[in-house]
């Protein structure tokens, strides 16, 4: 764990106060789409602007968790963090979807203490020992995350909501994509639809083209989006919502964020 | 030995025609000589395909059976998107191993499984070839069932298939 704090607290430390938007976080799966269990799929999970190149800083995965599809928890195996990502393999022991997230909520403080600005990035739960009582100028902030991808064994299952920050439901399933068909996926926000959402789909290989190329959609009243796939390849969903309904006691402000990586199949 | 082929033609149409009341479907499909380096002979499914782009009926699935290789099958894409992926492979009847290069000629009975329990309308047939460091191409023949008259329709692959014909004899 205090490999986790000491990388945030590096990744901060890169950022001017105040404009702190990490780089785009992503776990990339070598394979979504599997014949039969008892194989192994590897994943690289890293927060790089380029995707899905792997050149900034590597996701910390202390949060990670895999859930198989009859909703037990899976260890994922030969975890590594190197410089520039993570890594590690899942055994996929049985058919059906899996889900691999790293999800969880941080908590990030700032105040003055003396004059001089502080700030403290940590879980919830160890708030009240990092925050001097005496902190002037507090401001909290609860950061609300789930990045993650999808792997199906043979026909894709049923993915279960956990109620918890933004989630996908799939109407779509996400191992199920192709060119020129349109997916639909609902957003939720607590469990609940999320309407007036803005979710941005970005193509991979952003490295090798001029611009993004983002697509800038926007959910309907039941959180619904529809989105028509232009070419084949991994693509990356960004979401964020930023309002005061944060659920960690004593806090108010919360950003809760949203990343999923597709991969969309050739006809 | 020009006639003699000539002869012994015949004598197969007239058996065939003999067999009065057997509708059938049939299938004639080339593998292409494809000159590269290194050739592995394509996966290939062939199934009837529903207006809703189920699988109305499986009727070949060729891959490799040496060693264990339904790993691979997923790259046979839309045969495993549309069904493939609920079926446990191998199946008596329907799986096989991988062909040559060459001409194929696969025959099905209209009134016997899988063809037997085709509902009335319009189909397509689909057959997809995908081989390993090589592409994969799909070609799809629209045809109506039950068959009413004799017809014969053919296309041309461009890539992983030469000819593919379908022939329906009522």
């Amino acid at each position: 764990m205090k490999n986790f704090y000491g990388k945030l607290a590096l990744a901060l430390m890169a950022c001017a106060p105040g404009a702190c938007l990490a780089a785009r976080a992503w776990i990339l799966p070598s394979q979504t789409i599997v014949a039969r269990a008892g194989g192994w799929v590897t994943f690289d999970a890293a927060n790089s602007d380029d995707l899905f190149s792997f050149n900034q800083a590597a996701m910390p995965i202390d949060q990670l968790r895999v859930t198989a599809p009859d909703g037990q928890a899976v260890t994922p195996q030969n975890v590594a963090t190197a410089k520039t990502r993570s890594s590690f393999d899942l055994e996929l022991r049985t058919a059906g979807t899996y889900r691999v997230a790293v999800a969880g909520d941080s908590v990030m403080a700032r105040w003055e203490e003396e004059g001089k600005p502080k700030r403290w990035r940590g879980l919830p739960a160890e708030m009240a020992a990092n925050i001097p009582a005496t902190a002037a100028k507090l401001e909290v902030e609860q950061a609300q995350r789930r990045v993650e991808a999808f792997v199906t064994v043979g026909a894709p299952t049923e993915l279960k909501s956990s109620g918890v920050g933004i989630e996908l439901v799939p109407h779509t399933h996400p191992n199920d994509l192709y060119v020129g068909e349109a997916a639909k996926f609902r957003f939720l926000l607590d469990g609940k639809p999320a309407p007036n959402l803005t979710v941005e789909v970005i193509a991979g290989g952003t490295r090798y083209r001029d611009s993004p190329q983002a697509m800038v959609l926007k959910t309907d009243k039941d959180g619904m989006v529809s989105v028509t796939w232009p070419a084949s390849g991994f693509y990356w969903l960004d979401a964020l919502v930023e309002d005061e309904k944060a659920t960690v006691p004593n806090v108010r402000k919360r950003r809760a964020t949203y990343n999923a990586t597709l991969e969309v199949l050739p006809q | 030995m020009i006639r003699l082929s000539r002869a012994l033609l015949a004598l197969i149409a007239a058996a065939a025609a003999g067999g009065a009341g057997a509708a059938d479907l049939s299938l004639n499909l080339e593998i292409p000589n494809l000159p590269v380096a290194e050739y592995h002979r394509p996966y290939v499914a062939i199934w009837v395909e529903s207006p809703e782009q189920t699988i109305a009926a499986n009727l070949a699935v060729w891959y490799q059976l040496r060693g264990d290789h339904t790993k691979w099958l997923p790259d046979l894409r839309q045969w495993w998107r549309r069904g493939g992926r609920d079926l446990k492979v191998p199946v008596d009847g329907l799986t096989g191993a991988t062909r040559p290069v060459g001409q194929h000629i696969l025959k099905f009975d209209a009134a016997a499984p899988p063809l037997a329990t085709l509902a009335p309308g319009k189909y397509t047939l689909v057959v997809e070839a995908v081989r390993e460091v090589g592409g994969r191409e799909a070609v799809r023949i629209p045809f109506e069932w039950p068959i009413k008259a004799a017809r014969r329709e053919a296309v041309q692959g461009t890539t992983e298939l030469g000819a593919v014909a379908l022939t329906l004899n009522p």
